[in-house]
């Protein structure tokens, strides 16, 4: 009753019941289908749940998703069809901040809001005052690795960085400076590069400096072999590392040598709240699989959206922009999400731990 | 005045005439519109290496991406206040680049034939990709980004007709003939006292030109480039315009070049026109698929190219 008093717009709407157009761009085929599939599904249910529950202002989205073949090229036309011929009122997507970033000076010059739902540039966001992410930027896992560690009463650590990565590079600095701030010490900085295979004189060298445990914020292609080498070599201490973890093949590589380590993510499946054992399930019934960070955060994505265009009571895309702007305490499944005046996500990470062959939830870490 | 450069000016009055309009087009129709004339200019200059030439090149992506790259950093150095000028001369300088590209990888790899060129300029494109990803000033993987949108209608279809003007009438002048020369018998264009290597090189030099001006134009108009933009794939696409449109065949391969942009974009939509049968829109909804289906048909069906023997500047046969 309260909505309808506030938004009386809304009741007039409800008569002609047009549906809100809302454009997806997403990598459904090519190299990043496998994150674009998941975003999208994600995208898709929370979609199909807003309109089961009756739509905003009593009219149903309609989500105009067009898949970008996880091309370069591709995602500025696309937003120009969505924007010009479909008519959208916001776009969601791209997963990959490349893809953001050619999309995001389009949405900008048209004036139509754009909520990538898992873009960790923070350039991304710099494009314009009409760019949201929902996600956490990468520097912020490093603070949260940081902590983490402190609370685990490791008081010497040594990281180990892929120095081919920006996102490895930004999270190092990010826990090291944390690190020690808070008393801690990095007994040993150790490089890498993408591709490399041998780590025996990196590990031999962290071995000697007897650290508590060692930060490795690299990607699932080498955090495996990182681990099975160190076990060979005999050092027993725990892992720690970021998001870069989450892929199939790093339990299958690893086998049992990551057991006991832990890493920072943005959405852990085994989260025991009712908001998180809801979304498993219907997700489950629809889609089959489980979901993962992508698909948790492209449902976001979209309840953000939903939730922006209830607060502004229009479609209009000037007021819808201010809307998202205000987010504040959001109650997604990827934990309760406020936007900063930079319009980044400020939100909790969940740290995950790797025993029997699974990840496992151990705990949130606020910001 | 010969009836070449009359077409010439024609052609760029016309894009004066465009220009005017272009502002009134809905923007998606226009973007397909401006990669339609990129994609011209990638196959034509293609199409003078492979097609007119016989030099079968895999690496075009690479002087695309030379060209969009070092365009796109002399605009950003120039900062905002780059005009038009700086733009035009960052496009010339671009294709200059690509085209010391294109003598640096031609110059050697030119005593090589056949399937062996095309391994070397397949791999020449994956270094310069290579070099990108790893060239902090040019964004590395991060991409490249922060330039003005001045790639217009006008500009881009203006380069478009030059190029089609220069490529027709060298090949069609009687030094130009020495390219078809060389394709059609080496050993015997040789034996007669052509300089085989000399229009090897040339036609690498001019062909990456061309290629580095429709990568400034791509830059200046996405906004955004990446190195994955500019993968062997591209090349793959390019071929694929040239040997779809007729290798030898301007008219034919810039034709290619046309269907192959609108296609994908108009498969895009298949789904929601009503007046299509049923199978066929289910289908485009893995509308790839429908695409590759197309490609295949077209190629049994036109072996010979789209045009055939048919080309701008020559006469019936």
């Amino acid at each position: 009753m309260l909505v309808s008093a506030v938004c009386l717009p809304g009741i007039f709407a409800a008569i002609s019941a047009e549906p809100i157009l809302v454009g997806e761009v997403a990598s459904l085929t090519g190299a990043s289908a496998s994150f674009g599939q998941s975003s999208h599904e994600g995208t898709e249910l929370a979609v199909a749940e807003i309109n089961a529950a009756g739509g905003v202002l009593g009219r149903p989205i309609l989500l105009i998703t067009e898949d970008d073949q996880s091309q370069a090229g591709q995602p500025a036309t696309i937003v120009r069809k969505l924007i010009s011929q479909d008519k959208v009122v916001a776009v969601l997507g791209e997963v990959a901040s490349s893809k953001s970033l050619e999309a995001a000076p389009i949405c900008q010059q048209n004036k139509i809001p754009m909520i990538t739902p898992a873009s960790t540039n923070p350039k991304v966001t710099e494009v314009g005052d009409h760019i949201f992410r929902i996600c956490f930027i990468d520097p912020f896992q490093g603070t949260v690795c940081s902590k983490f560690a402190r609370e685990m009463g490791w008081k010497k650590v040594a990281v180990l960085t892929d120095v081919k990565q920006d996102y490895s590079v930004g999270l190092t600095e990010c826990f090291m400076r944390d690190f020690t701030a808070n008393g801690g010490e990095i007994v040993k900085e150790q490089k890498f590069s993408s591709g490399d295979k041998d780590f025996k004189p990196q590990l031999t060298s962290i071995k000697a400096a007897r650290p508590d445990a060692v930060f490795v914020p690299g990607y699932y292609a080498e955090v495996p072999l990182i681990a099975k080498q160190a076990r060979l070599l005999g050092i027993k201490i725990p892992f720690l590392g970021g998001d870069g973890w989450v892929g199939d093949s790093l339990l299958k590589v690893a086998g049992s040598a990551l057991d006991g380590s832990f890493f920072s993510a943005h959405f852990s499946s085994e989260d025991q709240s009712p908001k998180v054992r809801n979304f498993v399930e219907t997700f489950r019934a629809k889609y089959g699989g489980m979901p993962d960070d992508m698909a948790a955060l492209g449902y976001d994505s979209a309840m953000i959206l939903a939730a922006a265009i209830r607060a502004a009571c229009t479609t209009d895309p000037a007021a819808l922009r201010d809307a998202i702007a205000a987010t504040k305490d959001h109650d997604g499944v990827t934990g309760r999400i406020s936007l900063d005046e930079r319009r980044n996500a400020s939100k909790p990470a969940v740290i995950l731990t790797i025993r029997d062959g699974g990840f496992h939830f151990v705990k949130k870490v606020e910001p | 005045m010969s009836r070449p450069r009359t077409l010439l000016l024609a052609a760029l009055a016309l894009c004066a005439a465009g220009s005017v309009f272009s502002g009134s087009i809905n923007p998606y129709y226009h973007d397909i519109l401006i990669m339609i004339g990129i994609n011209i200019l990638l196959a034509a200059s293609l199409n003078l290496i492979i097609g007119h030439t016989g030099q079968f090149s895999l690496g075009h992506a690479g002087f695309m991406a030379v060209g969009a790259y070092s365009s796109a950093w002399i605009t950003i150095a120039w900062g905002a206040s780059a005009g038009w000028l700086a733009y035009l001369s960052a496009l010339f300088a671009g294709g200059v680049a690509a085209a010391a590209a294109g003598l640096a990888v031609g110059v050697p790899s030119l005593r090589l034939r056949g399937d062996y060129l095309a391994i070397v300029t397949l791999g020449f494109g994956e270094i310069i990709k290579g070099v990108i990803q790893n060239a902090e000033p040019l964004g590395a993987q991060r991409g490249l980004g922060g330039m003005a949108q001045h790639t217009n209608f006008f500009w881009t279809f203006a380069c478009v007709a030059l190029a089609i003007y220069g490529i027709t009438t060298l090949v069609h002048s009687t030094y130009g003939s020495g390219f078809l020369a060389v394709r059609d018998d080496e050993i015997a264009a040789e034996a007669m006292g052509i300089n085989t290597t000399k229009y090897k090189v040339l036609a690498f030099v001019i062909g990456a030109f061309v290629a580095g001006i429709a990568g400034g134009l791509y830059a200046h108009f996405k906004q955004f480039i990446h190195p994955e933009g500019f993968s062997f794939l591209r090349s793959v696409d390019i071929v694929v315009m040239v040997i779809l449109g007729g290798m030898g065949s301007t008219a034919g391969v810039c034709l290619a070049a046309v269907v192959l942009t609108v296609l994908p974009e108009f498969l895009r939509s298949v789904s929601d026109y009503p007046w299509l049968p049923a199978p066929v829109r289910e289908l485009a909804e893995n509308r790839m698929i429908l695409y590759s289906i197309l490609i295949v048909v077209l190629m049994l069906t036109r072996p010979q190219g789209l045009f055939g023997k048919l080309d701008f500047g020559r006469k019936k046969p």
